[in-house]
């Protein structure tokens, strides 16, 4: 495993937590895809992944995460993402996927906003 | 004439070292370093769209980098893919009318949404991007030039 990239995952309540750090790009992003397949088919469904920690987003980690919000969708759940840093925001500008994405400064706020009506 | 020349073989662990390579050349150039952030991003969309197309083909060719620094600072980042699907593969922007609930996303791969999110990347940050059939041999070559400071060096 290489440095570059830092998964770690916990439960919130009804929410999965999915913290990213370090540099997603062409080389991890296969793992982070791997990641949230694994969680979906767990069950997951209220998936948070927090890019607090993210220091380097490319295309490749941007369709993965495309592709994890098609997956959840699919299965009636949601993806929200945490992001602070202004060039990562940027980048969510620029590809129109601030458009897609719920996009939060915090996971309290990000779940505090996806909180299921029935509960 | 390049100051800094890198080839490396079509692997994705290597554009990060790619990435690195280009902004530390472009913080020696003079290139503002605001500017910085937009120089690193560049050059891994340019280089991650070279490897994935080698690795579509199962060419070994090695992706080439050059990096000079006179007038401007200026990245030219060669494939070895034939041309006419370089070109056909470059991203369209139709990725880039995704609806907020996503529709238009639903119809492509991963890949096919990438690979328009690195166009969309590629000329939002780069003010002179060019990309054009190789100067010798197969392939493409992206050329993305930015301004720098001449009393930095």
């Amino acid at each position: 495993m290489s440095m570059d990239l830092s998964l770690s995952t916990r439960r919130a309540g009804d929410h999965t937590v999915l913290q990213v750090g370090g540099e997603v790009d062409v080389y991890t992003a296969p793992r982070l895809r791997e990641r949230l397949i694994e969680l979906v088919d767990g069950g997951a469904r209220r998936v948070v992944v927090d890019l607090g920690a993210v220091e380097f987003l490319d295309s490749t980690g941007l369709g993965v995460l495309v592709g994890a919000h098609k997956r959840l969708r699919a299965a009636n759940g949601s993806l929200s993402l945490v992001c602070t840093r202004e060039p990562l925001l940027k980048i969510f500008r620029i590809t129109a996927l601030d458009q897609v994405f719920p996009l939060y400064d915090t996971v309290d706020s990000a779940i505090a906003a996806d909180a299921d009506p029935a509960q | 004439m390049p100051t800094v020349r890198l080839s490396f073989t079509p692997a994705p662990v290597h554009v990060r070292t790619a990435r690195l390579v280009g902004v530390a050349v472009a913080r020696r150039a003079g290139v503002a370093e605001g500017l910085l952030d937009e120089v690193r991003q560049a050059i891994g969309e340019a280089c991650s769209r070279a490897v994935a197309l080698h690795l579509r083909y199962g060419l070994s060719d090695l992706v080439m980098m050059e990096m000079s620094d006179t007038p401007e600072y200026a990245v030219r980042v060669t494939d070895r893919a034939p041309v006419v699907e370089a070109v056909r593969t470059l991203p369209d922007a139709d990725v880039l009318g995704i609806s907020p609930n996503g529709q238009a996303a639903d119809a492509l791969s991963e890949e096919a949404v990438a690979a328009g999110m690195a166009l969309a990347l590629l000329t939002a940050l780069v003010d002179d991007l060019q990309v054009r059939p190789a100067a010798e041999g197969a392939g493409t070559e992206v050329r993305m030039t930015w301004p720098v400071s001449r009393f930095v060096r």
